[in-house]
């Protein structure tokens, strides 16, 4: 048996290799930068193209223009340069550009700490573009994951026509581990539908599909803009033209959450406990089981890996026979009031944690057993 | 082909307004250059000069105000064979400067047309980064304390290899702009113009009075001599298909069998210089050719050469779950920087903790085992302390056997630099 030895930094490059990702486009921001320094290795020998932008926004609009001449395109930054990528991840959402964004997440807010992990960004990532469209966000807990869900992010975005996230985590991107890749199936490839038809309308779409893509450059002449528009890709006011395109927008993720819902699970029998957890907590989550069933009070585990669209029927009903739910989160408190807000009535417990360390399996314990 | 305008989207512009005149010259250019309209695309952002992708039958993209340039180098860099031409008004100048100087530096074959009417038209005539100091605007007072920009003269000092600056108006302009685009690289062409709407209501500025304006800043047009230099895409191309080495994942061999293998929670304390993160990266090479599975993380300064630094690795024969340190049971205290930085650590060593110290650096005091080893007596450098004491553990017989860390080494180095650290190792034997 071989080991495979590398950070998360690089098996998310590894992953968006094996997705097929011929382009990138990034400005270098610890704790991402080595995502963009293992691309530019990897890219130029498979006649893929990187690119240092000249900021954060020029990188994403790099991406924007590849992705619309066809190219399967990958940017990575941490919470300041997500902030950056605002405006140009509205206008991808809106549009339907398909492109995989890596945010490797460090203490913020702002500046915050560059060499300090939290998982600072899970609200900003749903909620940090205009309108409120859905995005998927993905959250791998460790190497073997960003690999992994690298290559369902391709799939999804490619599928969806969105950009899709990686929240991964200082702690995931920087630290460098074994694993075995040869222990898991990865996912086949999805490419985008292309148009096949003479009369192409660019955002003609079925009502809960994204529409067929065809490429800028191609023979026949492509639209794409960043304004409202109806499904010839002109500004439009409309306001049933615009409804249907907006409720398309939602629809096309929300009608997918079930194949879009990535998790683990570790039910044990008679448990009355359940841990929810995600990224890179779900390992101490996972280490806190153990020493707890050696210690003969068992508990259940949850570690999510799809964290947008939520995975309302997974959580649901992984939870519907345990006496109390307990959440954990390296932060202080994100995601908490999703699973409130699934959960309704049931008795829940919080802990968070925001100080630049990650949260111990000791602390986990506690939490359990300080009831 | 006679005409790329589009029959079904006629122009929307108010009456006079110089927008329309570079609309129909534009329609003349690709006319006259016989483009292919596949393999033409019209980048925009917002603003007036935004609506100019809706009149033409090529490919468009309208995006966001100020980056048109970089979607548009985005589709260059992706399909080298396109004609890429961006139009942006002075607003999308000012909030793109960035974006402008970088296209002027990299020289990416793309036509820029900067259609430049002195003010925000969309918003109600607002003053931007080319307002004069003297005009009225919908900005009350603000322009009077800002001077305005001259972007052939930026572009031209930022690198651009192309620059030229003509009257919206001018019969000439189709002309102008086939230079421009069938210029071999970054190429920039300022217009200047009416905004009927909004700037020429408070403004006395006519036809000839641009054309005074042109004439009281000449810019030596066309090519740029001083800037001459190969396209970027072909460059990039060219620099890009010399890397032909793709990395390929490292992976190590279960080779060695551990009769008891065990947890191990290593900490080895350090200073930049002394390679630490090399040294932590042979521990796992060598855990892993014992079949366990490794993790490490490194903490040094920003300032890399400088200040202490420290790796944490753990081998576990069980899958790791949490990474960080909570029971070392290996300490290798190296440089006092490193011993300071995880001074709270010693407090609660347990006594089974062997602890490797150099005979120099001093350390709190703990319950541990504490080993000192005297490098300077086996004149070993302090760059190969960390790498010596792998030996010594070896030797100690504390964490790999030597033919495990000797395997180790071999993965990690290529074979001149194996030796050398071998010959280091002996010298502790
Ligand atoms: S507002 Fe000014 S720039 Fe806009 S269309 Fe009217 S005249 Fe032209």
């Amino acid at each position: 048996m071989a080991l495979s030895f590398m950070e998360g930094n690089e098996a998310l490059a590894r992953g968006a290799m094996a997705a097929g990702c011929n382009f990138f486009a990034g400005y270098p921001i610890t704790p991402a930068t080595t995502i963009f320094s293992n691309m530019l290795k990897m890219l130029p020998p498979t006649g893929g193209i990187c690119i240092q932008g000249e900021d954060e926004i020029a990188s994403m609009g790099y991406c924007i223009g590849a992705a619309m001449a066809g190219k399967k395109v990958l940017t990575a930054t941490s919470g300041p340069g997500i902030s950056l990528y605002s405006e140009q991840v509205s206008f991808a959402i809106g549009s339907e550009i398909p492109l995989v964004i890596a945010d490797v997440q460090r203490l913020g807010p702002s500046t915050g700490s560059a060499t300090r992990g939290a998982d600072s960004d899970i609200q900003f990532l749903r909620w940090g573009a205009t309108a409120g469209v859905p995005v998927i966000v993905l959250a791998p807990k460790d190497a073997l994951d960003c690999y992994i869900l690298t290559i369902h992010a391709f799939n999804y975005a490619e599928q969806f026509r969105c950009p899709v996230f990686i929240a991964s985590n200082k702690e995931i991107g920087m630290t460098k581990e074994s694993f075995d890749l040869n222990s898991v199936t990865l996912p086949s490839l999805v490419e985008r539908t292309p148009y096949k038809g003479d009369n192409y309308i660019p955002f003609k779409a079925d009502p809960d599909k994204a529409p067929p893509f065809l490429p800028i450059g191609g023979k026949t002449l492509v639209r794409q803009t960043s304004s409202t528009h109806g499904p010839d890709g002109y500004i439009t006011i409309d306001p049933e033209i615009i409804a249907a395109n907006q409720q398309r927008l939602r629809t096309k993720l929300h009608a997918a959450r079930q194949q879009l819902s990535l998790y683990e699970k570790n039910l044990i029998p008679e448990t009355d406990t359940l841990i929810i957890s995600y990224g890179i907590t779900s390992r101490a989550v996972e280490d806190a089981a153990k020493i707890l069933a050696q210690k003969g009070q068992p508990i259940s585990t949850l570690s999510l890996k799809t964290l947008w669209p939520v995975p309302e029927q997974v959580i649901l009903k992984t939870a519907a026979n345990f006496k109390r739910v307990v959440v954990i989160e390296m932060n202080l408190g994100q995601y908490i009031n999703e699973i409130r807000r699934i959960l309704g009535g049931k008795k829940i417990d919080f802990y968070g944690q925001m100080n630049g360390v990650m949260i111990t399996p000791g602390k986990i314990m506690e939490v359990i057993e300080n009831e | 082909m006679n005409s790329f305008l589009n029959t079904d989207r006629p122009q929307v512009f108010c009456p006079g307004c110089t927008h329309e005149r570079i609309t129909r010259g534009l329609d003349n250019t690709l006319v006259n250059l016989n483009l292919d309209a596949d393999k033409t695309v019209i980048v925009t952002d917002i603003g007036c000069s935004g609506l100019f992708d809706t009149f033409f039958n090529v490919h468009a993209l309208h995006g966001v105000h100020g980056r048109a340039l970089t979607y548009a180098a985005g589709l260059k860099l992706a399909d080298p064979t396109l004609n890429v031409i961006v139009t942006m008004g002075d607003g999308g100048l000012g909030i793109g400067g960035a974006h402008v100087l970088a296209a002027c530096r990299k020289n990416l074959d793309l036509t820029l047309i900067i259609l430049n009417n002195f003010n925000f038209g969309m918003t109600g005539g607002q003053y931007s980064s080319t307002t004069p100091s003297d005009a009225v605007v919908g900005s009350e007072f603000l322009n009077q304390a800002e001077i305005p920009i001259d972007i052939c003269k930026i572009a031209k000092s930022a690198g651009a290899t192309y620059v030229s600056k003509c009257a919206g108006h001018d019969p000439a302009l189709a002309d102008e702009l086939a230079k421009a685009i069938t210029h071999k690289g970054f190429a920039v062409v300022e217009t200047l113009g009416m905004c009927t709407g909004r700037y020429t209501k408070h403004n006395k500025l006519t036809p000839k009075v641009i054309d005074q304006m042109i004439v009281d800043q000449p810019i030596e047009g066309g090519v740029v001599k001083e800037n001459q230099r190969p396209e970027y895409g072909k460059l990039y191309r060219e620099l890009a298909k010399e890397k032909t080495q793709f990395p390929q994942t490292l992976t190590i061999e279960k080779s060695f069998n551990l009769t008891t293998p065990q947890r191990q929670e290593i900490v080895i304390l350090g200073s930049a210089g002394m390679r630490i993160v090399t040294a932590g990266d042979i521990v796992c090479h060598a855990g892993m050719s014992a079949g366990m599975n490794v993790s490490i993380k490194n903490d040094y300064n920003i300032t890399v050469l400088r200040g202490q630094s420290v790796s944490e690795i753990l081998l576990s024969p069980e899958k790791i779950g949490y990474t960080g340190i909570e029971s070392p049971t290996l300490v290798m205290a190296l440089s006092l920087e490193g011993v300071q930085r995880r001074e709270k650590i010693f407090k609660n060593l347990k006594p089974s903790t062997f602890v490797l110290k150099e005979k120099s650096v001093a350390i709190p005091e703990t319950r541990a085992r504490v080993f000192e080893i005297d490098f300077k007596k086996f004149k070993i450098r302090k760059q190969d302390w960390a790498l010596a004491s792998l030996g010594v553990l070896a030797k100690e017989k504390v964490l790999f056997s030597k033919e495990i860390l000797s395997f180790a080494l071999k993965t990690r180095f290529n074979e001149k630099v194996y030796t050398l650290a071998m010959e280091t190792i002996e010298k502790i034997y």
